[in-house]
């Protein structure tokens, strides 16, 4: 008797879009009619999304990817044996050759993908707890020491180097300390949190767990979109189990010692920003806060409070499994390490990448996303958001990390990229990017509360904004 | 007699603010569980959740004003969201937007009496590789078409209880 054959389908929101529960389903019960012994899987994504529904097959030499799957792909899949990896037109070979794949460098997203999301046996085989553990053996100092020295800096978008902002809240005396993730991913063509957390959720909550140890902190929250239903469901179970294994550690009282709550949002792009995310957190409307103090000392509740985004603290469980100098080794200049870019809009190849710093911006949308998906040549890219800039095909040499693109009057934001062609009208989207920041203001400042109704007076004012390259408009 | 607080309502608001043990840092989640109850925040539950919170009406009314998610008044039964960002629009997004806005009777954010499908805008959900995205009771939708918007809206309105 032979282990039945493991064939892996994402269960990630994206890869549910198009259809991967019905296929997982056809799965199973075309195994049963024909009497074969089948386990199907539901892993996360591997971030090639333009292949979803995309099945794994495991096989001696690795897993077998076939895919984009659909209802009618499935019985003419098992007419080619593709259970032992069998030759098919929707047939990639293995996963892990799949040039995209091959060619990434992957170490937050290293299991997003690979393993069940929920399962812990999965995950601790998989490298998962050993950063945990190292902490664990180590004094807060010294956590805080490796993170500073891995040049790990903010994912969110701000890039503030991560070991400082642990290190101005561990020198905080204070009875009680918070960790908070901001899972508030708003800017369009980003969705690199989402797929970490549905894919992956122990890597960030191991990370807060870490983070916990390092500042003192007893309790910590995930703020999470309300966009985002499936990620919550994953992120619920995820806490269950994590804290009935006693990953949080044992408090004198038998309660988890660190405490993890999931919070939701309800619909505020503002939220985002991390003062805001506070108020909200505390019941309030999401309206910014003024700085000083910052966060670090006088955060939710006016305790000192990390707050960092999903990805920063997914990243710190890999930084201390493999050592501050592993990670510091990707990158460029003052960005160190990698960053997973995610490739939205007209583009052929839509997904995630994650690659180290310096890459550059014509790699990502021309090598890794192979162009439009419209065939239509591309006019303009927007990275950082709705807030970053337009970057016009003749600044796609632009290297990309923080400050590269900083030069370049552009921003990273949270790693976006999104491809228009050549019927775009920029001057459109300039207003667009306008409207948007007044139906998102949250009131408090000038700038983006009014911005737009000065320009709705004007007809002048409006039919002036046209933008030249290299379409910038950082406010 | 004149109702000047109107407290009989059949809501569990209550009950729901016990649960998160009327802490008023809560109150997201709080009034997201009502809503979920209700289908809608309405004054009655609004006045109970101030009184268990120990805040002011007024604060309450600044809270659920100022996020997009809340319903004041009973919203369509099935709300489809159209997502308006940037990379849904490089896809095509806003003509999608344009036919559904002709085709569905569309009330200001999905809300409308009585009325089994409405139409909502939202910024981004998360599905920027696979636009134009959608999402429909908490179901994501990827590369949608007039075609497949007609489709769906014709299964919701089949499936009305």
């Amino acid at each position: 008797m032979t282990a039945p054959v493991k064939v892996y389908v994402s269960g990630d929101a994206s890869a549910l879009s198009v259809g991967a529960d019905d296929v997982a389903q056809a799965m199973e019960t075309m195994a049963t009619q024909r009497n074969i012994e089948l386990v199907v899987i539901r892993n996360g994504t591997r971030g090639m999304l333009w292949l979803e529904p995309l099945v794994e097959v495991e096989t001696p030499a690795g897993r077998v990817a076939y895919g984009p799957v659909s209802l009618e792909d499935v019985p003419s899949l098992f007419d080619a044996n593709f259970l032992r990896g069998g030759e098919h037109s929707l047939a990639h070979g293995l996963t892990e050759k799949i040039p995209y794949f091959a060619r990434q460098e992957r170490l937050t997203f290293e299991r997003c993908g690979v393993i069940d999301p929920l399962d812990l046996d999965d995950y601790e085989a998989c490298g998962g707890l050993t950063g945990l553990r190292k902490a664990r053996s180590m004094a807060p100092s010294e956590i805080v020491d490796i993170v500073t020295q891995s040049g790990l800096r903010g994912r969110g978008g701000a890039g503030f180097p991560t070991g400082i902002k642990w290190k101005t809240a561990a020198e905080q005396k204070s009875e009680k300390k918070y960790i908070c993730c901001n899972a508030d991913e708003g800017d369009s063509g980003t969705f690199a949190d989402r797929m970490l957390m549905e894919g992956d959720p122990y890597s960030l909550i191991e990370g807060m767990v870490i983070a916990a140890l390092a500042v003192g902190a007893d309790e910590g929250y995930i703020y999470l979109r309300s966009e985002y239903p499936h990620a919550a469901k994953v992120l619920r179970a995820a806490i269950k189990k994590w804290e009935a294994a006693g990953h949080s550690g044992q408090g004198a009282d038998g309660a988890p010692a660190f405490k993890l709550h999931l919070r939701m949002g309800a619909g505020a792009y503002i939220c985002g920003e991390e003062s805001s995310m506070l108020e909200s957190l505390e019941g309030k409307r999401g309206q910014v806060r003024a700085k000083p103090p910052i966060p670090a000392i006088s955060g939710l509740f006016e305790k000192p409070t990390i707050i960092n985004n999903v990805l920063s603290l997914a990243t710190v469980p890999v930084i201390l499994e493999k050592g501050a100098d592993h990670y510091k080794h990707f990158g460029m200049g003052r960005s160190r390490g990698t960053q997973p870019f995610q490739l939205a809009g007209d583009i052929a190849r839509g997904g995630l990448v994650e690659k180290a710093f310096g890459v550059t911006l014509d790699e990502l949308v021309n090598d890794f996303g192979g162009g439009a998906l419209s065939g239509k040549p591309i006019r303009a890219v927007q990275t950082g958001g709705p807030l970053g800039a337009y970057l016009p095909v003749s600044e796609f040499d632009v290297q990309m990390d923080y400050e590269a693109l900083a030069e370049r009057g552009a921003m990273l934001g949270h790693g976006g990229v999104v491809v228009f062609n050549n019927t775009v009208d920029m001057a459109q989207q300039a207003r667009f990017a306008m409207e948007f920041c007044e139906i998102e203001s949250c009131g408090k400042c000038t700038p983006c509360r009014t911005v737009q109704s000065i320009i709705g007076f004007s007809p002048r004012l409006r039919s002036r904004i046209i933008c030249k390259p290299p379409f910038c408009m950082n406010a | 007699m004149a109702v000047l607080i109107d407290t009989t309502g059949k809501s569990e608001a209550r009950a729901i603010c016990v649960r998160f043990d009327n802490k008023p840092d809560a109150l997201l989640e709080i009034l997201h569980a009502v809503q979920k109850a209700d289908g809608y925040l309405a004054d009655g539950p609004l006045r109970e959740i101030a009184d268990a919170l120990n805040i002011s009406r007024a604060e309450i009314h600044g809270v659920v004003s100022f996020y997009h998610d809340y319903y004041r008044t009973p919203p369509a039964k099935h709300i489809i969201k159209l997502c308006r960002a940037e990379a849904c629009q490089a896809v095509g997004s806003e003509d999608l937007a344009s036919y559904a806005k002709s085709k569905i009777d569309i009330m200001d954010n999905g809300a409308g009496d009585a009325v089994p499908v409405g139409v909502a805008d939202v910024y981004c959900l998360g599905n920027c590789a696979l636009g134009p995205a959608a999402m429909v009771d908490d179901k994501l939708f990827a590369r949608m078409t007039p075609e497949k918007l007609d489709a769906i809206v014709t299964v919701l309105i089949e499936n009305r209880s």
